[in-house]
């Protein structure tokens, strides 16, 4: 009954993701129109089957520019993701591991960023260092890293006193090859689930960044983007406001469902 | 008590550490602030005078220094675009960024809570599953999609509010709440769909233990069970959670501002990021930084009064 | 002393958790008389902790049925009302446990917990009576600076300490009968021992009815009057302690007898 109800949720999330990926992989070859084309006589339309979201206020096909936006958003979750992950799992590795000083100091680090809402941090990296894809996936990037840290560091803390690593020790086996052949595999499932939880709030921080303008700039699509313009226009053109919305939600959901089969 | 002198004095410390790393970031990145204020035709003379003007021709630290204590007497510089005050500029606008984040705060807890501990109670019957298939989606909605979408429902067919229509605390207390209410949500639901799930999840932890037990054996009722001896365990780490959250919420309210026209201190900051106008982004930032952390001490502190064996822990 | 105060007849406990339902406790019989303390022996999964946790009315899953009658004070505690049960829950019919720190709630003070019997069933109690009951019935299990480990949490004492807090929680409304569910397991030898004599005392002077559930045997033979000896659901030997220690009929209480070692069947 419960494996069931799991189930359901894991199946669920495979075919919503299923869909989300299949139509940004068919864009990246194949838009019905060119994302950034204007067209002057074709602007604001409700959806048909000549535009299947209708036009934005610029002409331009709104189904495509979805299609375009969905890819920078993937683009810039998974670097984001990566990022943090990568980063997050050295640093959970060796503090978890060697433990002293320097794990002290990284952890109050990680906790003051854990702390610290990474919209704004996003924000800051971006004033530094001026707006872009790069920039937005590095800021947010550097955000994940804490929650990756924590949950390696808390595994590995629980590891590293196990008999199975004991007698790696007294194999000689080096503290490299300890950590990562032999306690890492232990980690993979909590690293799994942090990765789908982390593909979720990158692509809700991504889409919140670009609502405010910041990350891909016009004429390039971005989901967020679209929705601030296509605010004024929601009343008259609802199309306009759902389809880049339900893109965002199609994309998160998929990989919350995902996460909550996954976790069990 | 003396535990809490020593936290305030970390507190303190951290916040140092903090102002520092903040300003230093925002003075040594590359890009002469007074040369792009100036332009390209200026002549290194006028350039030399503006620098002096803005105080830039000074070390680092010293400038850092004059900040810090400028700081303490209300003094948090001049915007270099609008050569006003930033305190001027920022005065009015925090108090509604400040109330949106605290309605949607009170908003989450009175969701949240109800909902998390009806459905631990009810764990797998009908409005329990419904409950959870409803927190999944209510939180892959982002919160400005969720504030779109709530303008368009309650703002334009409902008339319940109007949209862009935000009432100043000066003009009416109550119209100024109302307004906000609608935005509040925005913020407040994914969050509290996250917190139901948690609570709930927690509650069902703490019902399996042992004193639960206990409890029964000495005649409480399933009621007295829960909110006697399960509930206090079980919000230990809501708690944690909602802390989080209270910043969470602050960063939050500086998108919803922007989809209903909310003059907090959203546009003034991201128009200051655009103009890279330092010492309004710096203060705002400062500002967040104090607040999380000033935050995370009364997280702290709460946490103290729910588990007592935290408190042994640190005296030990 | 034959005064009658519980008898449990033809009780069976039955799981459903998995596809064949799942006999755990099958045909248990048990009469206990005031003043006696009867113990009930058997290895893990003997179904000895269920037949207690029934009749400490504690077992209400939904995966688990009950039959069978467990009268006390004239009602059936399987069939009767909930607010019936609650009713002796605490007040006539007490319970402690095995693990005395998991037993205990966490977050609460020891005065708050020892004090909740009272609180429910004597609601008419001042304040400051229950407190002065409280710290009088912590000194009575052997507590020191009473007025200390009221106002303590459960982590600031040590295993025994907390077992005894178990056992004031569990006295203070003076109940007929204490249902002790292996409570001396987890805890070191020496304080099993003092453990046991605090059982014996309360035993003595307030004559309340004890069930003692261990597999130690031993430590039965110590307190207990009479022994149920369980067997995979069923009680498989029941007699007056002596008896049942030097004539015993059955071939599994004779291993388990075997199994004791020497020098505690001697003293």
């Amino acid at each position: 009954m419960k494996l069931k109800h799991r189930n359901r949720f894991f199946y669920a999330g495979l075919i919503i993701t299923g869909i989300v990926l299949l139509l940004v992989l068919v864009g990246v070859v194949y838009t019905p129109y060119d994302p950034t084309a204007m067209n002057a006589q074709e602007k604001l339309q409700g959806a048909s089957f000549r535009h299947l979201m209708g036009t934005d206020n610029m002409g331009r096909d709104i189904f495509s520019r979805v299609l375009y936006g969905s890819r920078i958003t993937l683009l810039i979750a998974t670097g984001t993701v990566a990022l943090g992950a990568i980063a997050g799992i050295l640093i959970g590795a060796f503090t978890g591991y060697y433990g002293g000083r320097l794990d002290e100091v990284l952890m109050r680090v990680m906790d003051a960023l854990f702390a610290f809402p990474s919209i704004l941090l996003a924000l800051v990296f971006v004033s530094l260092f001026g707006t872009g894809t790069w920039q937005v996936m590095l800021a947010l990037g550097v955000a994940f890293i804490p929650s990756f840290s924590r949950i390696v560091r808390s595994e590995f803390l629980r590891c590293k006193n196990a008999d199975y690593v004991k007698s790696a020790k007294l194999q000689g086996a080096s503290s490299l090859r300890i950590m990562f052949w032999h306690i890492m595999p232990n980690c993979k499932n909590v690293i799994l689930s942090a990765i789908l939880i982390g593909f979720n709030n990158a692509v809700l921080a991504e889409a919140g960044l670009s609502f405010l303008g910041i990350g891909a700039q016009p004429p390039y699509a971005s989901l967020g983007k679209m929705l601030s313009d296509a605010q004024q226009y929601m009343m008259t053109l609802p199309v306009y406001v759902l389809g880049p919305g339900l893109m965002i939600f199609s994309m998160v959901i998929g990989f919350s469902f995902l996460g909550e089969g996954v976790r069990e | 008590m003396r535990y809490i002198g020593k936290k305030i004095g970390m507190m303190l410390f951290t916040l140092l550490v903090v102002s520092l790393c903040v300003f230093l970031a925002f003075h040594l990145i590359p890009g002469d602030p007074a040369l792009r204020q100036l332009g390209t035709n200026g002549t290194p003379e006028q350039l030399a005078a503006l620098r002096h003007e803005m105080g830039l021709d000074r070390p680092v630290m010293v400038q850092y220094c004059s900040w810090l204590l400028g700081i303490f007497h209300g003094d948090l510089g001049s915007s270099y675009v609008y050569k006003i005050p930033v305190t001027g500029m920022l005065g009015e606008k925090i108090p509604i960024t400040i109330t949106l984040a605290l309605m949607s705060f009170v908003i989450m807890i009175l969701i949240s809570l109800p909902l998390g501990i009806y459905t631990a109670k009810h764990k797998d019957g009908k409005i329990d599953h419904l409950i959870m298939v409803l927190n999944q989606v209510v939180m892959a909605v982002p919160p400005f999609f969720a504030g779109i979408l709530l303008t368009l429902v309650f703002g334009m067919i409902l008339k319940l509010f109007t949209p862009g229509g935000f009432v100043s605390y000066h003009t009416s207390i109550p119209g100024f709440l109302g307004y906000l209410f609608f935005p509040a949500i925005a913020i407040a639901l994914p969050k509290s769909a996250m917190a139901v799930k948690l609570l709930r999840s927690s509650v069902i932890e703490e019902a399996g233990k042992d004193y639960t037990r206990t409890a029964y054996s000495r005649g409480n009722t399933t009621n007295a069970v829960l909110y006697r001896h399960v509930l206090q365990n079980a919000m230990i780490p809501v708690v944690t959670f909602m802390g989080m959250t209270l910043a969470d919420m602050v960063a939050g309210s500086i998108v919803i501002e922007q989809v209903f026209g909310i003059p907090g201190i959203s546009r003034i900051l991201l128009t200051s990021i655009n103009n890279r106008d330092y010492p309004v982004v710096e203060a705002i930032i400062l500002g967040i930084a104090t607040l999380v952390i000033v935050i995370n001490l009364f997280v702290d502190v709460l946490y103290r009064i729910l588990d007592p064996r935290i408190a042994k822990e640190d005296e030990a | 002393m034959s005064d009658i105060i519980l008898t449990v007849t033809d009780l069976n406990i039955t799981f459903h958790d998995h596809n064949a339902p799942e006999v755990a406790v099958e045909d248990f019989d048990l009469t206990l008389e005031q003043g006696e303390i009867v113990g009930i022996v058997g290895e893990s999964g003997s179904g000895k902790s269920l037949s207690a946790l029934a009749i400490a009315g504690l077992l209400n899953r939904h995966t688990l049925t009950k039959t069978g009658r467990i009268i006390f004070d004239g009602q059936d505690l399987l069939t009767c009302n909930r607010n019936v049960l609650r009713g002796y829950q605490g007040d006539e019919i007490s319970m402690i446990f095995q693990e005395p720190m998991t037993s205990l709630n966490p977050v609460k003070r020891i005065g708050w917990q020892v004090e909740e019997s009272l609180r429910i069933h004597q609601p008419e109690v001042t304040k400051e009576e229950r407190k002065a009951r409280c710290l009088h019935m912590l000194e009575a299990v052997g507590l020191h600076e009473t007025e200390k480990v009221y106002r303590m949490f459960p982590h600031e004492l040590s295993g025994g300490m907390r077992q005894r807090v178990m056992i004031a929680a569990a006295m203070i409304g003076e109940p007929k009968i204490l249902i002790a569910d292996e409570p001396t397991t987890a805890l070191d030898v020496t304080v099993q021992k003092q453990i046991v004599d605090l059982l014996i005392e309360i035993n003595e002077q307030k004559h309340t009815s004890i069930i003692f559930i261990s597999h130690d045997l031993s430590l039965v033979k110590q307190l207990c009057h009479r022994v149920l000896v369980m067997r995979k659901g069923e009680v498989v030997e029941s007699g007056d302690v002596d008896s049942v220690f030097y004539h015993p009929q059955h071939t599994y209480t004779r291993k388990l007898i075997s199994a004791i070692p020497q020098i505690s069947l001697e003293d």
